[in-house]
């Protein structure tokens, strides 16, 4: 489950697992113009991103295109043990997606 | 409210349904599958009401304590903005983060699983210098915090 735009990591300590998560990706709003044509460069952006530990949802996103770009998301669960997983993946609006896995450590 | 409602179910089902093709395998979860179909009218809206309205139900929302935003109060470049939301409330349901003077106020809406400490951060846009504002949704109220951000270069290109 390599994935080439996300670098996940997970850490669990005192109980709790700290979730890191960067995304590659140009969130391209719609409203920017490009420098030498002029022309507006399309909105490209993730709406959604999904995280789950060990199968079980954690947290569902909607996102906006006011996201910046690469987003980073970080959050914290309680439980979660090393050697476990976490797993997260994100769609954009044109039809792009991509997961990843994180083995918690 | 109602369609909110609907879509929560929705959710819910299909993750359970998503748990099971984890255990056949690489089935894991295909966001398209997860929501329904995406709030539009939400994030197309162009204030903070509208948005409130279309995303959470209701634009009548409570300033709490119980709800912390923080962020940089001078963040010079609007482009990438961290910004980060706790709250000691329990039974949060969602919590969305708008950026008050965007041209498309809404950022994301977020909804915590059972297990997930409601509170994250994440970085986002901001036009001009303007308030961030966090909204948490309980199961009978909104509660918000909001910040207040001075960018000196609009991150909205």
């Amino acid at each position: 489950m390599a994935s080439k735009s996300i670098k996940l990591k997970a850490k669990a300590e005192n109980g709790e697992t700290t979730v890191k998560a960067l995304i590659k990706h140009p969130m391209e709003t719609g409203r920017r113009k490009d420098k030498e044509s002029g022309e507006l460069v399309p909105a490209h952006y993730i709406e959604e991103v999904v995280c789950s530990y060990q199968g079980e949802p954690l947290l569902t996103s909607e996102l906006g295109p006011t996201i910046s770009k690469n987003p980073f998301l970080s959050f914290k669960f309680t439980g979660g043990a090393a050697g476990e997983t976490v797993e997260l993946s994100w769609k954009d609006n044109k039809g792009g997606s991509e997961s990843a896995t994180a083995t918690i450590k | 409210m109602n369609t909110n409602m609907k879509r929560r179910l929705f959710l819910k089902a299909s993750l359970a349904a998503g748990t099971v093709g984890m255990a056949v395998g690489a089935g894991l979860l295909i966001p398209g599958t997860v929501l329904a179909a995406r709030n539009t009218a939400a994030f197309g809206a162009e204030n903070v009401g509208d948005a409130l309205k279309a995303g959470m139900g209701s634009d009548a929302v409570t300033d709490s304590p119980e709800v912390k935003i923080e962020g940089p109060d001078n963040p010079e470049n609007g482009a990438a903005v961290p910004v980060e939301v706790t709250t000691t409330l329990t039974g949060v349901e969602s919590i969305a983060l708008l950026v008050e003077k965007n041209v498309k106020p809404l950022c994301g809406v977020f909804y915590p699983g059972k297990r997930m400490k409601p509170g994250l951060s994440i970085r986002v846009k901001v036009g001009e210098s303007s308030d961030i504002i966090a909204v948490v949704k309980t199961a009978d109220k909104l509660y918000s915090a909001r910040k207040s951000v001075k960018v000196t270069i609009g991150g909205c290109g």
